[in-house]
């Protein structure tokens, strides 16, 4: 008898595709409220899987529709899954309630309700990616995924989101494009979609020696589309207008988790399709290694070029892909630890700083330059708090998330003998140009200026709900990393 | 010049080469339109490449007729379906690309994606 629990995942994927088409003929306030109560039913439930799972201490299997492993579709749960389950459903919610002022502000009225639609629509697909055990469903759910992102940056009708949205879609599609032709050729080299059955297939052909280049060429096209997908450098193109001109919640969204879900895929189709010995031995690590130094180096770099606080976050965005990347690139169980604690400081880290400079740009005439943001951490003084965390846990300092996530890199590269040095070099860099360009922003913030605006009290509460809870989250992270860098590790050997 | 696994792999070579007129569309050109036209070639030659290994010859289709429930007498139905599923994706995806195109065009009255970048910057200033 399986407990109950163990329908979560599959509950939490239709709860949120149901959430989305019930959304889209019902009026803006009650899709708002509907889109809260589903991510948080979704966060609950994730959380009390997780604690089932760290219990058991042992993965389950889901089988949809009840047909047995080699034909049916298969979801699966493990620590890995119902933690970034729960991280992504969290925040969602988050990101939501503190994007909701410029969500009723930017959208025109009739179409507040489609922007829930598509918030569900990217939660359904993100659960999916991160529970399923099928590739191909994985890839309907990347493109689902990309399609409901691209909605929400073009639903507010300026020019340059329609333009941002574009440039998104094609660089996502080329990716995808990629993505679905190393699925294609890998169900073609093992005959089988579920991850555990090709890992086993894969091995058998690792043994024999018999496709050693058609492997490697599908793992790097499979690796090389995520990677576009999630903006690794030099693919990062699309960032800054991107994160830049769409509503805050948009850019809390896609950078905090859209990005995200991709590469917790990546990861998982390393360790569950391709097995962690062979992807050590392949050279696809190396390569994505070198991008994520070029990616960390080159984001800091233009991002103190920016005089825009939006898009200096953006390429701050790229930057901390890049982290994500080194992280991956080392190679070891410490290095895929570390990228994931990275992936969730980032998501917890990101939607803060979006957050809050949309709210210090409000109490500044609505202007995103840094000569008009001057003062504002005092005519906002949470807002100003809350970019103030964000931006010192980016930077890496004790008690911040940021400082642990560098320091697992750190740690992790230890292991590789041959990466220690060009690890810690870039990693001291950017440290020094993440303190350069955010605390030049910080200092900025609290400068004295004329300007009294005063932040509106509508929308007032939701905000500050979840400002706080963000700013938590990160303290939690960086206090209490060691739990949670334990858990991970089962979570990863579970996988394997 | 070519062996013989050229010629008994022809359809496979055939995907590929689509595959990369679509991709190199899709990439460099600067029309809208005809980036979409390469995204669809892209995706069509990803399907036939899924078709092409999905089929045995001489067998049928996967549908029961005339009560013969041999397995050997049908081919694959699995690669079909990836292909079914796969379509639906790329004409929601085509969809999603042509209301971004009309949008764009009745703003900045071209499909070049270049000069829609200069005309959003020229806004800008």
């Amino acid at each position: 008898m399986h407990p109950f629990c163990e329908n979560f995942p599959f509950f939490c994927i239709m709860l949120s595709m149901l959430s989305a088409i019930i959304s889209a003929v019902i009026g803006g306030k009650a899709a708002k409220w509907l889109s809260y109560c589903v991510s948080a039913a979704c966060t609950v439930m994730s959380a009390i899987l997780l604690g089932h799972v760290l219990k058991t201490g042992e993965s389950f299997v889901y089988m949809v529709g009840h047909f047995p492993a080699p034909w049916g579709n298969e979801l699966r749960g493990g620590v890995l899954e119902a933690a970034v389950a729960t991280v992504f459903s969290l925040v969602m919610l988050l990101s939501l309630m503190g994007g909701e002022r410029h969500i009723f502000a930017d959208i025109a009225k009739g179409k507040i309700n489609l922007y829930y639609t598509m918030a569900d629509l990217i939660l359904g697909a993100l659960l999916a990616l991160v529970y399923t055990n099928d590739m191909f469903t994985g890839y309907v759910f990347i493109e689902i995924s990309t399609i409901a992102s691209c909605g929400l940056l073009m639903i507010r009708e300026i020019g340059r989101t329609t333009i941002a949205a574009t440039r998104y879609m094609v660089l996502s599609l080329i990716g995808s494009g990629l993505t679905l032709i190393g699925i294609t050729l890998l169900y073609d080299l093992t005959g089988h979609l579920l991850m555990s059955n090709m890992q086993a297939s894969i091995a058998a052909l690792v043994e024999s020696e018999s496709a050693a280049v058609p492997l490697t060429t599908t793992i790097g096209l499979i690796a090389v589309g995520l990677s576009i997908k999630c903006g690794l450098f030099p693919f990062h193109t699309w960032m800054p207008d991107t994160y830049g001109y769409a509503t805050p919640a948009s850019s809390s969204i896609l950078s905090g988790l859209v990005s995200k879900g991709y590469i917790f895929l990546l990861i998982k189709i390393f360790w569950r399709v391709v097995g962690f010995d062979v992807i050590k031995s392949s050279r696809v690590l190396d390569v994505l290694f070198i991008f994520g130094l070029a990616a960390i180096v080159f984001g800091s770099v233009r991002a103190i070029a920016q005089g825009d606080s939006r898009k200096m976050a953006a390429y701050s965005s790229a930057t901390q892909i890049g982290y994500v990347f080194v992280g991956i690139g080392l190679g070891s169980e410490a290095g895929f630890v570390a990228a994931i604690f990275h992936i969730f400081c980032h998501a917890v880290t990101k939607p803060l700083l979006f957050t809050t400079l949309g709210a210090l740009s409000d109490v500044s005439g609505g202007s995103k330059l840094f000569a008009d943001l001057q003062g504002s951490g005092k005519r906002d003084p949470l807002a100003g708090i809350g970019f103030t965390v964000g931006a010192l846990s980016m930077v890496g300092l004790p008690l911040f998330s940021g400082f642990i996530s560098k320091l697992l890199i750190a740690t992790a590269s230890l292991g590789n003998p041959k990466r220690v040095l060009p690890t810690l070099i870039v990693l001291a860099i950017s440290v020094i140009l993440n303190a350069m360009y955010f605390m030049r922003t910080v200092l900025r913030i609290y400068r004295p200026s004329d300007r009294r605006d005063r932040p509106e009290r509508k929308h007032r509460v939701t905000f500050a709900c979840s400002v706080i809870c963000l700013i938590g989250l990160n303290l939690f992270l960086g206090l209490v990393s060691q739990p949670v860098t334990d858990a991970l590790e089962l979570g990863l050997r579970m996988f394997s | 010049m070519f062996g013989g696994n050229f010629f008994a792999n022809i359809e496979e070579v055939v995907a590929m080469v689509l595959f990369g007129i679509g991709f190199t569309t899709l990439l460099l050109h600067r029309n809208l339109v005809k980036k979409i036209i390469g995204l669809n070639i892209m995706d069509t030659a990803v399907y036939f490449f899924l078709a092409s290994m999905g089929y045995i010859d001489g067998r049928l289709a996967p549908i029961l007729t005339d009560g013969v429930t041999d397995m050997e007498a049908y081919i694959n139905p699995i690669p079909s379906g990836l292909v079914l599923t796969g379509i639906v994706v790329s004409v929601s995806v085509t969809a999603m690309m042509l209301a971004l195109t009309v949008r764009l065009y009745r703003r900045y009255r071209t499909l070049d994606l270049d000069e829609i970048y200069m005309f959003a910057q020229k806004e800008e200033r």
